[in-house]
This record gives C-alpha cells, structure tokens and sequence, in this order.
C-alpha cells in the first residue's frame, strides 16, 4: 500500500446561504491518480480550491505527508509541493517555454540571467517526459495541447508531490488526449499523486485507479476504478430525490415554430433541432458543451458561420440581438448582472428598456406609456420593491431575476429562451419563475431552456436536447429522459 | 431596503453639494471683492462660460456612455481657423459656419470610428485625433491668425438680445436640447444604457454602434459651434484657439456629478458645475490672482471632482 500523501478529513465549506461542501473526506496516496467526478455544482471546484488554499474551510481537517496544515494559502500550498493545471492556461504566451517554466524563480550568473542553463534544465524535464518541445520557442507558437505539459512541466521543476488536474483534457484532440496519458503514466512513476477532474467517464475508467463521486457538495463514495462501470458511477453522480414540485407538462406542443438547421460556428457544429408551438424543450449538457454558445447564435449574440434559422417558414437574417428581438426571439442570458440588468438604474427603467420602440413615438418616450408597460410587468412579475425607482442592483437575485423576466415579457416575443432561468434564486422564486413559464407556455408562446438541474430539466421540458461538445447528441421525450440517459449522452 | 435608502440619500447629498458649493462661492466673492455681483460682471461670467458650456453639452454625453472626449478643443480650433479662412476666401458667413458644422460632425465620425470600430481608449483616440487636427489648423493658417472678418459676423459671439449676450442663449438652447435629448427620448436612454452596462444593451436589442457615433458626433457638433462662437467673439480665427479647453470641459462636466464610469449624470447639473468653475475664476480675476494660479486651481478642482466620484462608487459598491 503506497503512502498517503494528502488527506481531508470532515471538510465542510459554507458560503453565505450556500453550503459548498458538506463533511467531505478525500486523500491521495503516492503514485495515484485519484479521479474526482460530479456534476455540475457538486463542489469539484470549491475542493479544488480548499486543497490549493484559494479558500478556507469552515471546518475539517487538511493532513500533508503526515502533518496537520493549519492555515493553507495559496503560497503555502505551493511550498508544499502542490500543483495546479487549470482547465485555462496560465501562461504568457510572448515568453519562451524556459521563461515561462522558471517566471519568478529565474536562475542568474551574478546580475544577468542564465539562460543557457535554464534551457538546459528545461529541456531535461522535458526529455524526462518523452516529449519534444524546443525550450527556446515562444508559447504563443505551441499549440494548446504543448502549452498544457509546459504547464505541467511548470509544475515539475518546483518538485510537486501532489497535482491537480482539474479538466485537462476539455481542450485536447483524442491523440492528444492519449499523449497527455502518457505523460500522467510517466508522473505516476515518479511517485507523484494525481487528482484528476474531468466531465469524461471514460477517462475515469482508463486513467484512474480510484474514483470520487461528489453529489451537491456531498461526498458520496470512493472506490476502486476496478469496482465501478458507467452505469453504477451515474448514479451515485445523480441519485438524488427530486425536491421541487413542478407544473405538469404542456397540454398539447403544436405545430413547429422554429426550426434550426446545420447551425455552426466556432463553438457549436452543426446544430439542427426544431421548436414547437407552445412547448418547453430543455437543453441539457455540461459547462462548456457549447448550450449557451448555441441559444447566443440563434438569438444573434454571436456570428454564425453556416446553417440557417427559419421560423413559422419563414428564414430569419438574424446578424445582432436586434435582429433577434425583432423576429420574436427573446434571450434572457444567465449572467444576470453583466448581460441582462443595468444595475444602477431603477426596476422600471430596466423593465422599458429592451421595448423602447413600445413607448416612444418619432424616438420621444411617452412617459404616460412607459409607466403603464413598466407597472403592468412589474405587477405582471410580482416584484418586490419598496419603490419602481430601487436600483434593480440593490435587488435580491429572485426579484432581479424577475426584473429581467419583466424587460423580455415586455417586448412580446413568442420565443423566449431561458440560460439558467433559476441559478442562484431561493426556492420560492423559483417554484413562480416555473409557473410563469408553463404560463407562457400555455398562452402560445415556445420556450427554450438551458439548465444544469437535473430536477429542473426533467421537471419543465417537454423534451430534451443533449449536448456535448458543440453538438447536438440526442433528443429525449419527456418520457424517455432520465438523468442517467440524459449524463450517458452528456458524456458521450 | 436600509442600506438602499441611505444610498439614495447620498446621492441626493452629493447633488446638493455642488449648489451649495456655488451658493457659498457666490456668497464669498460678493463679500470679498468688489464689482462681483453686478449684472455686468454676471453676465460677464456667463459669456465667460459660454463657449465651453456649449461644448460641455456633448462631453456629458459622450461621458455618460462612459467615454471621454479630449479634441473638443482641438475641434474648436479648426473650426474657428477653418470658417474664418472659408469666409476670407469670399464664402458666405452663414455658409461657412454651417461648413464647419459638418466638419465638426465628420471629425466626430472618425472618433467614433476609432473608438468604436477599433476599440481603442477613447482617451487615446481623442488625443490622436485632436493632436492631428491642431496641427491642421496650424498648418492651413500658417501658424497666423485670421483677420478681416465681417463686422456683421461678430453677432454671435458680442451681440445682445436684449441684455442677455447671445452666446448665452445659443448655451442655453444647447443645454435645453441636451436635456430633452437625455431625457425624453429612447437615444438618450441609450446614452445612459451603455454608459451602465454595454453588453446588457446590445443584447437588450440596442443599436449601440449608433449610440457610440452619435454621442461622438455630437459631441463634435458642438465643439464645432463652440469655436464658432469663439472666433465671433474674438473677431479673428487663431489657430491655437480652444486649447487646453478639453479638461476644463472635462472639469465641468465632472464637477457636474457625471461619472467619468459611465451611466450616470444630470446635465442640470452640469450648468452648476460650469458656473462654478466660471464664478472660482472669475472671482480670482477679480482679486488680482495671475494666470498660473488659476491653472493650479483648476487641476486640483477636477481632481477633487474625479476622485470624490471614485470614492463614492467603490462605497457604493461596498454596500451593494
């Protein structure tokens, strides 16, 4: 039995009105790869984030070869000999890879610089992997999966005893997938412990030897890779009640409305799907797999390469969100405070904002107008103001939310899509945003919604596309959709 | 809710402050010295202020969206060398000021351009294009000033209707259109938009293009007019007129309570903080203080002003 290296015990992690992790025990032997799985905002990262010192646990112990570690921190953890690749590269790309690996800690000959020796030793580490990468070249020449074992060859010549992996292989090709294998196969050699992040199952079953499951800031098991197939590990990911009551499903979706076809640009491929009259259909997939990349396209927040938009058999020219407005569509974004609300600007003023045309005549606001639009969403939403003039960003997140809700119900649109409609809301906002919805729905508008809830997702849609990098995987009726069939495509 | 009503009481606190600094100002010089406050010299300081006020109505927009403007002295410049050289050349004076008026309005364009189609800082856009456009008036005048206006042309800028000087009324009409502009219709709306949140108006549909070459364009426009107005009231077109106009502009619109963040400001007050900066210098006029001195002071009032903006935002923030 190789030694331990790192362990946490009870950890609890508490955010205000969150709790992030909850009594999670993990530790990582020597020469391991110890695989940590979840779904979305099961507190992957805030482990991450205890294990490096970005943030300290309200409670729990952290044990270092042996050792207590009282007060982590980010410096600490790295005197330690604990390394991070983040899924975003940290490195700058006008520096050459041997300026890069020895930033901060350059080696001198008196007062100058040795830059003969620093590229000798790089390239010995580098060599010590099995790769060929020239020490003198700039990184921003290399490509992503070269920038990836310079940051991983980064972390070796500070003698790291633990590295963290946290979804290395999002950015990779499949041989370069392979090739990043080898290199953590060679690291395993050296003794090194793995903590290895990744949405991929697979990857869990062929680089892991043992696997984590975390479940809403849960820990939920370890075990052996060996003991685990798929099927086992998608459920201890999403075995989970569902908590929130929702309204039933649409009396009867009509006929198609909006019909996507071949929809393609650098983040989404060839994306076909259809959307029927007075239906919700649920896009489901992890972070990055390219949703709201998807709905941004079709809305007309990003260019689009190839494909076409038709609604009610009609092509739609969408070039800008204007043009997206303008045929009916209707996109409330997830990022509430930096896409969808002017925080410094009253509930009122936000609820106009996007109908301006509604309330002005020849571009002169009716103001008698524009009170009337404003109050009757407002009252529409149920927002809890003490005045239409409170700063939509002094609202909490359920009523900024609905500010949001009001400004799109205001410009009519008979598609609206929904990015995360409930992310950090309290349940009773939520259980009225669901109500709303289905009240859309019912009075003849279509909705799309993207969400990472599973329960939400099962409990709105009518149907359900799976996505997976940048394209469309499968479609679920409601009654096919499960959250097991949904994360086997999501994972696909 | 607490915390939200304290806010606004703040903010209703730093409206005031301004008036009642112009209040305790006017009340200061009219004790201190003598001949302040008489309707000549008033008016006096309201001339004064003018051709900046006229100006200042297009830096408040172009700094509610969050930008800033600094050719607008350069732009005066041109504009007054420019129209004096076209009605030189035997060009009708009405012509030739409505000529300029255009040219302002292209010079405009191309800070919009830059600033929107290039992403630059509008700070250094602005410095490109006024540097350029200084050297053009330099340039096309020889380094000379331009005489032999029209006697007639000198209405603009000296004449009277009735007591009130008549760039004081072009001001005030400037002013009542950058009110209504802000105010009442959907572009102004925009103008603020942008300046709180960009991204949140285009994706609320907002031709933000537009906002960006308008609020630039117009804030040209006026500077255009505004040197205009100088070259009447000077009677001859000098190369070198508007400079170091930009940052009092920028001072004014500031100590007017304009966020140089973007997204907030009355131009009402906008007025005060002009006639603040108006009374302060005039009032040192009067009391015999030189030049440099009055440089001095203007430097540390728009620090004042920036850095209390500064300092009220990242309060705001905090208790946000």
């Amino acid at each position: 039995m190789a030694e331990t290296i790192l362990e946490l015990k009870h950890i609890t992690k508490k955010f205000p009105g969150v709790v992030a992790l909850d009594d999670v025990s993990l530790d990582i032997k020597k020469g391991e790869v110890h695989t940590l799985v979840g779904e979305n905002g099961a507190g992957k990262s805030t482990l991450i984030k205890i294990i490096t010192g970005a943030h300290k646990p309200t409670s729990g112990e952290f044990w270092f070869e042996g050792k207590q570690v009282e007060n982590n921190s980010p410096s600490y953890a790295k005197q330690l000999g604990i390394g991070v690749i983040y899924q975003e590269l940290n490195l700058m790309p006008q520096l050459t890879v041997a300026e890069n690996i020895f930033y901060g800690k350059e080696l001198k000959k008196g007062i100058f610089l040795d830059k003969k020796e620093m590229n000798r030793r790089c390239e010995e580490i580098i060599c010590d992997l099995g790769v060929k990468i020239d020490p003198q070249m700039k990184v921003s020449r290399l490509s992503i999966a070269e920038q990836q074992i310079v940051e991983i060859v980064k972390a070796l010549s500070e003698d790291i005893k633990i590295l963290i992996m946290d979804e290395p292989s999002a950015p990779l090709t499949n041989s370069e997938i392979d090739k990043m294998f080898e290199i953590v196969k060679k690291l395993k050699q050296k003794g090194v412990g793995i903590l290895y992040i990744s949405h991929r199952l697979e990857e869990v079953f062929e680089i892991g030897d043992r696997a984590t499951v975390l479940r809403d800031g849960k820990y939920i098991v370890t075990l052996p890779v060996e003991e685990l197939d798929k099927q086992s590990m998608i459920r201890y990911m999403v075995g989970r009640e569902l908590g929130q009551d929702y309204p039933g499903p649409s009396s009867e979706p009509g006929e198609c409305i909006l019909k996507v076809e071949n929809l393609t640009n650098h983040r989404i491929k060839n994306c076909s799907f259809e959307l029927r009259k007075g239906e919700i259909l649920g896009i489901a997939g992890l972070v990055g797999a390219g949703r709201t990349e998807l709905v941004r396209a079709i809305f007309g927040a990003d260019p689009v390469t190839k494909g076409t938009v038709t609604k009610n058999g009609r092509k739609l020219q969408i070039k800008s969100p204007r043009d997206g407005i303008s045929n009916g569509i209707g996109l409330i974004t997830e990022d509430r405070k930096n896409q969808g609300l002017l925080l410094n600007k009253p509930i009122d003023y936000n609820t106009t904002y996007a109908s301006m045309d509604k309330v002005c005549r020849a571009g002169v606001i009716d103001f008698k107008k524009e009170k009337e639009m404003a109050e009757k969403y407002m009252k529409a939403m149920d927002i809890k103001a003490y005045d239409k003039s409170q700063k939509a960003g002094t609202l909490s997140g359920g009523n900024q939310q609905k500010v949001v809700l009001a400004k799109w119900l205001a410009t009519d649109s008979d598609i609206l899509i929904f990015d995360e409609p409930t992310r950090g809301i309290d349940v009773g906002a939520k259980a009225e945003i669901y109500l709303l919805m289905r009240e859309l729905v019912e009075s003849g508008k279509s909705i799309i919604m993207i969400s990472s809830e599973m329960p939400e997702l099962l409990g709105m849609s009518d149907r359900i596309l799976v996505m997976h990098e940048g394209q469309i995987k499968g479609t679920l009726s409601r009654e096919e959709a499960t959250q097991e069939q949904i994360l086997y495509l999501a994972t696909l | 809710m607490n915390g939200q009503k304290s806010d606004k009481k703040r903010h209703n606190m730093s409206q005031f402050a301004i008036w009642i600094a112009l209040l305790a100002m006017l009340i200061f010089f009219s004790v201190t010295t003598k001949g302040f406050l008489t309707s000549t010299n008033i008016f006096n300081v309201l001339r004064q202020v003018a051709v900046n006020g006229i100006a200042a109505v297009g830096a408040t927009m172009v700094i509610i969206t969050g930008g800033i403007d600094i050719s607008q002295g350069a732009v005066m410049g041109v504009a007054s060398v420019g129209c004096a050289m076209m009605i030189n050349q035997g060009i009708h004076p009405a012509l030739a000021v409505l000529l300029s008026l255009i040219l302002g309005l292209v010079i405009g364009i191309c800070n919009g351009f830059f600033v929107f189609e290039i992403n630059l800082p509008p700070m250094i856009a602005t410095l490109g294009v006024s540097t350029v456009l200084r050297g053009v008036a330099y340039i096309i005048s020889g380094g000379l000033p331009v005489y032999g206006l029209p006697e007639s042309f000198t209405v603009i800028g000296q004449g009277y209707l009735g007591p009130i000087p008549v760039p004081v009324i072009i001001m005030i009409v400037c002013f009542i259109f950058g009110y209504f502009l802000l105010e009442h219709t959907a572009f102004g709306r925009y103008i603020y938009g942008v300046g709180s949140n960009r991204e949140a108006s285009r994706l609320s549909g907002v031709n933000i293009r537009k906002i960006y070459y308008g609020v630039y364009a117009l804030c040209s426009f006026l500077a255009a007019l505004a040197g205009i107005v100088l070259l009447s009231r000077v009677n001859s077109g000098q190369p070198k007129a508007g400079e170091n106009y930009d940052m009092d502009i920028i001072t004014a619109v500031v100590l007017g309570g304009v966020s140089t963040t973007g997204g907030e400001g009355k131009i009402v007050n906008v007025i005060v903080g002009l006639l603040l900066i108006g009374v302060v210098l005039n009032g040192m006029v009067l009391m015999n203080i030189s030049d440099y001195y009055q440089r001095v002071v203007k430097g540390a009032v728009l620090l004042l002003a920036i850095s209390y903006d500064k300092l009220s935002q990242m309060k705001s923030q905090k208790t946000a």
